[in-house]
């Protein structure tokens, strides 16, 4: 009796998703898939996504949307699993959607980059263009490119680059803390060369890699870190591998400046504090308070608004950027076809919210964006979290001194 | 000399923090054989509770009535769903735990939403308590050295000098006899999935500020709970305190000690290089690996002694 | 039974046999033309494709039977929990894509349809050498090395590149041209039917394990490992020949991931991967070699579809669980299993009428019940998500009280109805039951 009640249910249920995605090419709406962890114990990442993409969507519609048409997000749960993300990838060619965006997991994206690549070669009249909202390994864009993957957000070495941009001249000894994995292992390799490259008179006086995700008391690497004489931590952590580690730091007195990649984002203002006045850095593409001091009143305005409507700070200018390039390739193209737009994306240039010159670099399809180094600091205008404290710009790095060398081999399809 | 006493404090804090949790975890999984995967979500539970209960009546009370809600839901959950699941065997209790660890989390979520909250430590504590070679020994982490040394000593109490835990202690070991004996064996093991949740909620409590309070604490925290308990033994206490402290201490000691494979067979003579097979492996420092030393103990100790190091029954 | 004893001469007695073959296996049979043919359910006759969601989601409930039959034959046969079985999943995916990778640059060129085979012994492989420590143990001892042993291998995953690639994966094209039927594998149906092939196999190669002395004696360890030692096989060995066995089966399942997904990366042996082997298995039934067929079924939908519809369907498979756990510890096969007597009597068609009775009620206890978790989710997630909660092009409102007190409703009165309804239930079971054992007794 089991076997046919899995008859029946897989019928019906078959039945049922054919239905519900079946709505072949409508021409309402141009359709973006997004894929990205919903639920679990990391959902808060797809979901403040989601909430930013929806405000930006709202605006770009408003503005006209792309060739006379709004857009539409449709979210797809990959729970950090790569299988989960290529199914999102089938869901997407099966209703013919001509964009997929993921931002988190470089292991996920390096699988949508493949995936994305063979699915196109294998069904030239289905084809679909992968946007990479925040997966920054420098691979995914060198030794793994692809003609189909555009990436949105600097990669890690642009970022160690910002950061070694940023260090201060009387910063000589630097320690260097991170994951061990391909991204943690990545930052580490990158900032010792910009180091070597930029600032030769700064000497590494630790390099540490640790287990991901396990470390819960880091204590015994901040006596290390004290005993090296180190000026400045520069860590690639996220999560609580970077939150508990300048709580360890703060808690124990220790006089550093620690230099990050993601404190600024959701949940890190909250658990470093107020301890962390004047101490904290961080990378980063935006925060709330670049519009204040550059004098730009209407972004500053709309990220205000966005604020007053939500419970966290508004700091994915970035995939406002992205909208706006896929807003403007595919009015250049003059159609929402994968190939076509994707030709007419490569190589564009656009003004950003910031009012900075972006170029969608086509050699690799790597963004040139500007970068920030941003200290979390008392007396800023826009507080992070309601902690009274907020971003300030230390260090700007422009576009063009962001363009590093490359080495993609991209296969361009003609056709 | 310098390192070994930073070392030696650093170590002691993290491992009474890790006893903590897998003290009330040892009594569950001792008494009635269940592997709790919701424990961790009672971690969780504490700290959230800690939350927003010292937001309305302060941090002092709410050391006090965190603990109790956990006891309570604990308590709830035993009598009311546990124990219907204890007759279908031990993977049937393992599974009911998974499904409710979930909908803890989920409930969690919703309730707080899914950012860190800022819970934190109170502010009469966030100084530094002494100065050791130069950096300051922060007065929170002698509160929970403190707090957790006085659980152990309550516990120990608990359990040698009063009926109740006289009756426990041997309910651990011989659970059958005790039932036979005309103890109410089902009312201890209520006091005692009650009593271990709530130990798990006081962990919550000074751990949730002094870490990150998150919907994926309990994930995060889970597995190594898990690795002390069953390191300690089953029916062992002294064996869990112990475990903890080897295993908070083994974590600690190996971050500072840079020493690798390669160093060892340098000594011996044998120069490592690129070229030689499995150099990626020999190469690694202790450092690296330094927070999977546990598992691995866990592995060697469990094929000398399956009971685990101190145990006195298997379940 | 006293046909079979009539049947004379060989070729009689060879075609009985086999038409006696098609007699007990019709439900496999049955099941495997089941599968051949859906895929074409979904199949867009207008574009003259498959819907590569369906076909995808079909595929990874293929690799996910053999995964979850090779862990009962761990837990359901041989009593040993496992919570690191993902790793010969894993570690067989992981030959298998350097494997095909070799393939492909023409260094070993093995046809695609055997790389399974590839993966089944790297997972053997593997199996031998952790499970020579693993099973030195047994029941909680065990189980947690293999904890351990789990972890260690997916932190060592995420560290080292030359086998592991870090993060980033192995990654492979299966499209290496050599093949013993000609074929390209570019299209995703032609995976899956090479996965129903190698499910086919593997499901018969697993059943006739049971029947070997291997499978009987690891049944008498589970059952009492003291007196099974008084057989003359060493409890030890069995378990260690059991556990290579089992890897063996989840490398062919690893590899068969590789091919359908084209990358390998570090979650294929994590912790995750072995708690969704125990809760397939333990759904479907332990006790039943079929049981995990039907739990992979179930909790691939489960994950990869219902999810789709919400985003709350962790609490669902947790409430499943412990409906599972409480009432149906046999699992789903076990609870069609106990309607056997009752089939075989005859007598099924008088449960028709008290199970028609549960319908109802138990649909407006579901549906009140997921009515109130998604208003939770709605009011406290969804609505900042810019989600509107629309069943069919109808929106409900979470600040309203209109749609919570419908929910009201539904949960107690269907709740309230169901009680009733399962008193009813049970006491038709029991007529029927008596009826049974009367009749059997006369008999």
């Amino acid at each position: 009796m089991v076997h046919w009640l899995k008859r029946i249910t897989s019928t019906l249920l078959a039945l049922a998703v054919t239905f519900s995605t079946g709505a072949v090419y409508a021409q309402g709406t141009i359709k973006v898939m997004y894929t990205d962890p919903l639920s679990g114990p990391f959902a808060q990442v797809g979901d403040q996504n989601l909430q930013q993409f929806k405000y930006i969507i709202d605006y770009i519609n408003g503005r006209g949307g792309a060739l006379g048409r709004k857009f539409e997000l449709v979210s797809f749960d990959n729970k950090s699993q790569p299988s989960e993300a290529l199914l999102a990838l089938k869901a997407a060619t099966d209703q013919n959607i001509p964009v997929i965006m993921q931002c988190s997991g470089s292991n996920i994206a390096a699988a949508l980059i493949e995936g994305v690549d063979k699915h196109n070669e294998r069904n030239p009249t289905n084809r679909i263009v992968y946007v990479n909202c925040g997966a920054v390994a420098t691979e995914l864009t060198n030794e793994k490119c692809s003609f189909w993957h555009f990436r949105m957000d600097a990669h890690v070495g642009m970022k160690a680059e910002t950061m070694v941009r940023a260090l201060p001249k009387d910063v000589t000894k630097v320690y260097l803390l991170n994951q061990d994995y391909l991204f943690g292992q990545s930052v580490q390799r990158d900032m010792k060369a910009f180091l070597t490259k930029l600032r030769p008179d700064v000497k590494v006086v630790g390099d540490e890699l640790i287990p991901l995700g396990k470390v819960k008391d880091f204590s015994p690497y901040v006596t290390k870190i004290k005993a090296s004489g180190a000026q400045a931590l520069i860590t690639g952590n996220w999560g609580p591998d970077m939150t508990l580690l300048i709580k360890a730091g703060m808690d124990s007195g220790l006089d550093i400046r620690y230099y990050t990649m993601y404190a600024h984002l959701g949940g890190g203002a909250t658990a470093i504090g107020p301890a962390g006045n004047g101490k904290v850095r961080s990378v980063m593409a935006f925060h709330e308070n670049i519009a204040v001091e550059t004098g730009k009143t209407d972004t500053e305005g709309w990220t205000r608004q966005f604020r007053a409507q939500h419970d966290f700070d508004f700091y994915a200018a970035g995939f406002r950027t992205i909208f706006e390039f896929l807003q403007a390739a595919m009015n250049k193209a003059g159609s929402a076809d994968p190939l076509k737009f994707a030709q007419a994306l490569e190589g564009l240039t656009i003004t950003d919210m910031l009012g900075y010159q972006v170029t969608m670099r086509k050699p690799d399809h790597q963004i040139l964006s500007e970068y920030f180094v941003g200290v979390f600091t008392k007396g800023v205008k826009y507080d992070s979290e309601k902690t009274g404290l907020g971003w300030k710009t230390e260090t700007t790095v422009l576009p063009k001194d962001l363009d590093q060398p490359n080495t993609c081999n991209m296969k361009r399809p003609t056709s | 000399m310098e390192v070994l006493l930073v070392s030696l404090l650093n170590g002691l804090v993290y491992g009474m923090l890790l006893f903590m949790l897998a003290s009330g975890l040892t009594l569950i999984f001792s008494m009635m054989g269940v592997l709790n995967f919701a424990h961790a979500s009672m971690y969780m539970l504490g700290a959230y509770f800690a939350f927003s209960v010292s937001r309305v009546i302060g941090f002092w009370p709410a050391l006090v009535v965190a603990p109790v809600l956990c006891g309570g839901l604990g308590a709830l959950i035993e009598m009311y769903a546990l124990r219907r699941v204890h007759k279908n065997g031990h993977i049937a209790e393992l599974l009911f735990t998974v499904g409710l660890a979930f909908i803890i989390e989920k409930s969690v979520q919703m309730a707080w939403g899914l950012l860190p909250v800022a819970y934190r430590v109170p502010a009469v504590l966030d100084r530094p308590l002494f100065h050791v070679y130069g950096s300051n020994f922060h007065a929170y982490r002698g509160f929970m050295l403190l707090v957790s040394a006085v659980m152990f000593g309550l516990i120990w109490l608990l359990l040698t000098r009063t009926r109740i835990g006289l009756v426990i202690q041997a309910a651990l070991t011989h659970p059958d006899m005790v039932g036979a004996l005309g103890h109410n064996v089902p009312r201890v093991f209520t006091i005692v999935f009650a009593g271990g949740s709530a130990l798990a909620g006081l962990a919550g409590v000074i751990g949730g500020n002094y870490l990150v309070t998150e919907p994926s604490m309990a994930v995060t925290m889970g597995p190594i709970v898990f690795v002390v308990v069953v390191f300690g033994g089953l029916g062992s206490l002294a064996g869990c305190f112990i475990a903890s402290l080897i295993m908070g201490l083994v974590q600690t000691f190996a971050v500072v000690l840079d020493v690798s494979f390669a160093d060892l067979l340098a000594h011996l003579g044998l120069k490592v290089t690129s070229a030689t097979p499995l150099a990626e492996f020999l190469t690694i420092p202790l450092p690296r690996v330094g927070a999977l030393l546990p598992y691995l103990m866990l592995i060697l100790v469990l094929l000398l002694k399956p009971r685990g190091l101190m145990g006195t029954r298997d379940t | 039974m006293s046909e079979g004893l009539v049947r004379t001469g060989a070729p009689a007695l060879a075609a009985g046999r086999a038409g006696g073959l098609l007699r007990r296996q019709w439900p496999w049979l049955a099941t495997l033309a089941f599968a051949l043919i859906v895929p074409w359910f979904s199949f867009d006759w207008t574009t003259g494709r498959h819907s590569g969601f369906i076909v995808s989601m079909l595929s990874q409930i293929g690799i996910m039977i053999i995964f979850a039959l090779s862990y009962n034959m761990l837990m359901g046969q041989a009593g040993l929990l496992s919570f690191g079985h993902a790793v010969f999943l894993g570690l067989g995916g992981y030959t298998t894509a350097h494997v095909v990778n070799a393939a492909k640059s023409g260094t070993l060129p093995i046809p695609l349809e055997l790389t399974p085979l590839v993966g089944g012994l790297g997972g053997l492989a593997f199996a031998l050498a952790l499970g020579y420590f693993a099973t030195k143990q047994r029941a909680t001892a065990f189980a947690m090395i293999t904890l351990g042993i789990g972890e260690l291998v997916t932190s060592c995953a995420l560290m080292f590149q030359t086998f592991f690639g870090g993060e980033g994966g192995v990654s492979t094209n299966r499209m290496t041209g050599h093949s013993l039927f000609g074929l390209g594998y570019a299209p995703p149906i032609q995976v899956y039917y090479l996965i129903v092939g190698w499910t086919a196999i593997s499901v018969a190669l697993m059943l006739l394990l049971t029947r070997t002395p291997l499978g009987r004696m690891a049944n008498a360890c589970r059952d009492n490992f003291e007196r099974a030692q008084f057989v003359g096989y060493d409890p030890r060995m069995v378990r260690f020949f059991q556990f290579a066995l089992s890897g063996f089966f989840a490398g062919i399942a690893g590899a068969l991931y590789t091919l359908t997904y084209e990358i390998v990366t570090y979650d294929t042996v994590a912790g995750a991967l072995s708690a969704n082997a125990l809760l397939m298995t333990y759904i479907g039934g332990v006790g039943v070699f079929a049981g995990p067929v039907v739990g992979a079924v179930l909790i691939v939908l489960l994950q990869s579809w219902v999810s789709l519809l919400s985003n709350s369907w962790l609490v669902y498979a947790g409430v499943l669980f412990i409906l599972m756990v409480t009432f149906a510890p046999g699992g789903l096969a076990g609870l069609v299993l106990m309607h056997q007597p009752i089939w075989r009597a005859g007598r099924l068609g008088r449960l028709a009428g008290p199970y028609l009775r549960l319908v109802v009620p138990a649909l407006l206890v579901v549906v009140g019940f997921v009515l109130v978790i998604e208003l939770c989710s709605f009011l406290t997630i969804g609505a900042a998500q810019g989600k509107s909660f629309t069943l069919s092009h109808v929106t409900i409102d979470p600040r309203t009280a209109g749609p919570w007190a419908a929910a009201a409703v539904l949960l107690a009165g269907g709740g309230v109805w169901l009680r009733y309804a399962i008193g009813g239930f049970g006491a038709a079971w029991a007529r029927v039951t008596e009826e049974i054992k009367a009749t059997g007794m006369r008999a």
